[in-house]
């Protein structure tokens, strides 16, 4: 079932085109990474999402209907840029934000002091934003973020401006939420978070998206089948044993007579062959196959699509 | 108007009325105001309060014991002694001054002189020169040796006060005072200025506030940027009303309770007394009236013409011009507010801003002078200027058709001007970093995202 989706849009500003062409389907209960390069349009994606900006074409579902205006209750958005009302006190925030998001004072209230529970900053209330360090005006930010409880929720480059214990911190709770029923949007180019984090992912580059789709689906397709065999016995023997339909790419000395080798094997073979080739002759002590990072993943296709833009223009020069 | 709309009004109301710059302006301001009015008569029964007494040196014998004394003011004629003689002791005399009147004085006007070691105030000079003219003239007249003089003196004044009428279309005629209408149409322009000016500038600093500490995009991830614009004009015009308000309020109950601790006794400050006496005294002999009758009567005439002057009619004209001026301008302000990252970026596209407003200012005092001109109509009628010039005009009286025409212009130009507003404020909200110009701002408008 799908949460959210966008079918074909497209947006343009005076100056350039932000987004051209981009789908993505937001599985319900699912952690969804927005990856890509600086300027690629993510933030822009995003601002459509939350009915920030109108896309010139292309459409919006929510809970497999149109998007409707009054769907921004259910969408909770902490944007890149962080930002509150300097003067105003934190608890005076809290509710102004919560009840501008369709909640009611009474109910606001309830839920505020939940949070504040929770994060321990009962004695904050009547401070005012600009008395706070930056690190518990972020924790202000994601309990505005998350107040009125909404089944989805974005965050657009959720991890920069936090410390290591916030950011941790926050981490936790983004898996909270899903936990307890709400789909995640976030945007970033910390690929480590996506592997950690992201269930599904989108992968834009100039204004056009790349790839999209599970995580895991994704980093199958882009293996290599290039496996890591550590094993003990004469490692010489190892390339007299394997044919032509294997190529050992390097090895080394793991450990004190173990040795761990990196195998890619060619299409007509399986890694059930390699292992049964090598079974007689060592003794085997791991058999991973390499699955190829998110980074790599990313690396890769923005370069590869690079090369594609500017073999393009060559050609059309 | 929606509950988010409501919401945001609310906000912006209450966090500006608890300001405490709030709250000094709305005590200070009717304190200021008060002190302009109470002042100035407050100073001049101070001084009337005490008994002075004038040394008289007349050397012509002609005025002795012959200028009229008040309660506040005396004269001493002193005999065989000299102007000289007078100043050695004056420090141990409680002398206020010394008047010398040389002996030629009904040939040379400027023989009186009135001497003293501080400069003897305004309304005691015209009291002595009043009466000596007066003297002179009787006597001149008494050396023609005319029979019963005082009865043909008394026949022959009177005293002319001009009236002037307005006659209505309706048939009917209203009595005009251009004195008080005149302050009364000055006060109103001004205040009016001053309010665009202040509370238009709050909004394009309340709209840069938002922008340069980027809660902006929190907002319009909750309510429409239009919802917000809206919110924050109407919000903030209505502290500037309860300002208004305060202050008509205040400034009513701190002018009455002072009338009512320092002037109970006294029905019309004294300063005032002498001049009143001095103008009815003689006119109202041929009418046998009274001089408390005459005070009365002045009196009843300034209620009058202050009566006149519709305070209702004032009052509702003052509402709407205010509110039509402030919203034409405060969306303008807020366009402002939305294409600058901080308050310096504003300067380009203030001066088309502020140049009707300053113009208004000027072009008022020529309306005020000549209210039915066609400078004072042709302005009063273009919404970014009507709402001083009109203002200043009504206290004259205008005709209706004029001020539908006008209202309904300003009105449907608000409309207008918020409506632009609102597109150029919606991309500029979420413009950073990027120095914005007019042809920026243009392309927004006919950008229709």
């Amino acid at each position: 079932m799908e949460l959210f989706a966008a079918r074909n849009v497209s947006k343009s500003f005076v100056n350039h085109k932000a987004l051209s062409g981009v789908s993505m389907h937001v599985p319900a209960g699912s952690i969804y990474g927005l990856l890509g390069p600086n300027g690629a349009g993510k933030t822009t994606l995003l601002r459509i999402i939350n009915q920030i900006t109108a896309p010139d074409t292309g459409e919006l579902f929510f809970h497999g209907r149109r998007m409707q205006s009054a769907d921004i209750n259910q969408i909770g958005y902490m944007p890149e840029e962080r930002g509150l009302y300097k003067k105003m006190k934190v608890g005076e925030q809290l509710i102004y934000f919560g009840r501008l998001k369709g909640l009611d004072k009474k109910t606001a209230m309830e839920r505020i002091k939940f949070w504040v529970g929770k994060f321990e900053i009962r004695s904050w209330w009547n401070k005012k934003i600009e008395e706070l360090s930056k690190g518990m005006q972020q924790k202000i930010q994601f309990i505005i973020t998350v107040l009125h409880e909404p089944g989805l929720l974005i965050f657009d480059e959720p991890f920069s401006g936090f410390d290591p214990i916030n950011a941790n911190m926050l981490k936790n709770e983004i898996l909270a939420l899903r936990e307890r029923g709400a789909t995640i949007i976030f945007s970033t180019h910390n690929m480590s978070s996506v592997e950690e984090l992201c269930d599904h992912i989108t992968l834009i580059d100039n204004s056009k998206v790349i790839i999209e789709g599970e995580v895991n689906a994704i980093r199958q397709q882009f293996k290599l089948d290039i496996y890591r065999v550590g094993f003990q016995g004469d490692e010489k023997k190892l390339r007299q044993i394997l044919g032509g339909e294997y190529e050992v790419l390097d090895m080394v000395e793991s450990k004190p007579s173990e040795h761990l080798a990196r195998i890619k094997i060619h299409r007509q073979t399986t890694d059930n062959m390699l292992l049964s080739l090598l079974l007689p002759h060592f003794h085997i002590t791991s058999f991973t196959e390499e699955i190829p990072g998110m980074n790599d993943i990313f690396i890769d296709l923005v370069n590869r699509k690079q090369e594609e833009v500017s073999q393009q223009t060559y050609q059309h020069g | 108007m929606d509950k988010k709309t409501l919401l945001i009004i609310g906000r912006e109301f209450i966090t500006r009325v608890r300001k405490k710059s709030f709250i000094v302006m709305t005590i200070l301001g009717p304190l200021l105001f008060a002190a302009l009015i109470i002042g100035p008569a407050w100073f001049a029964t101070m001084e009337d309060r005490e008994v002075r007494v004038i040394a008289v040196i007349d050397s012509s014998r002609l005025f002795i014991d012959k200028i009229p004394e008040t309660e506040y003011l005396k004269f001493d004629y002193l005999e065989n002694t000299t102007v000289r003689e007078v100043r050695e002791k004056f420090p141990e005399t409680d002398y206020y001054a010394v008047l010398y009147i040389a002996h030629i004085v009904t040939s040379t006007p400027s023989a009186v002189q009135l001497m003293s070691d501080r400069p003897p105030s305004m309304n005691i000079r015209m009291h002595i020169a009043n009466a000596m003219e007066k003297e002179i003239e009787r006597q001149k007249l008494a050396a023609y040796d005319i029979e019963n003089l005082d009865a043909i003196l008394a026949a022959v004044r009177t005293s002319i006060n001009i009236r002037t009428i307005v006659w209505q279309d309706d048939g009917s005629q209203v009595e005009s005072h251009s004195e008080l209408a005149i302050i009364v149409g000055y006060i109103g322009g001004f205040l009016i200025y001053f309010f665009i000016f202040l509370f238009g500038a709050q909004v394009m600093r309340g709209v840069i506030e938002e922008k340069s500490s980027r809660v902006i995009e929190i907002l319009v991830s909750s309510v429409r940027p239009f919802q917000l614009m809206l919110g924050k004009i109407v919000g903030i015009g209505l502290v500037g009303l309860t300002q208004f308000l305060l202050w008509v309020i205040l400034s009513a109950a701190i002018i009455f309770a002072t009338q009512q601790i320092f002037f109970s006794d006294l029905a019309v400050p004294s300063s005032e007394n002498i001049v009143i006496e001095d103008m009815f005294s003689s006119s109202t002999l041929q009418q046998a009236q009274p001089v408390e009758e005459a005070d009365t009567q002045i009196f009843r005439e300034f209620l009058a013409s202050v009566s006149a002057i519709n305070f209702g009619v004032m009052l509702g004209a003052f509402l709407f011009y205010f509110l039509g001026g402030y919203l034409l301008y405060a969306s303008l302000f807020a366009s402002i507010g939305s294409a600058a990252d901080s308050e310096t970026d504003t300067q380009q596209f203030m001066l088309p801003v502020t140049v009707p407003l300053i113009l208004s200012i000027i072009v008022m005092m020529n309306a005020i002078m000549n209210p039915d001109g066609a400078i004072a109509f042709w302005f009063s009628m273009i919404p970014f200027t009507s709402p001083i010039i009109m203002m200043a005009r009504i206290p004259f009286g205008v005709p209706t058709w004029e001020i539908a025409l006008s209202g309904g212009l300003l009105v449907g130009t608000f409309i207008f001007t918020t409506w632009l507003a609102g597109k150029i404020y919606r991309t500029g909200i979420l413009m950073y970093g990027k120095k914005v110009n007019y042809a920026e701002v243009w392309k927004w408008l006919r950008y229709s995202g």
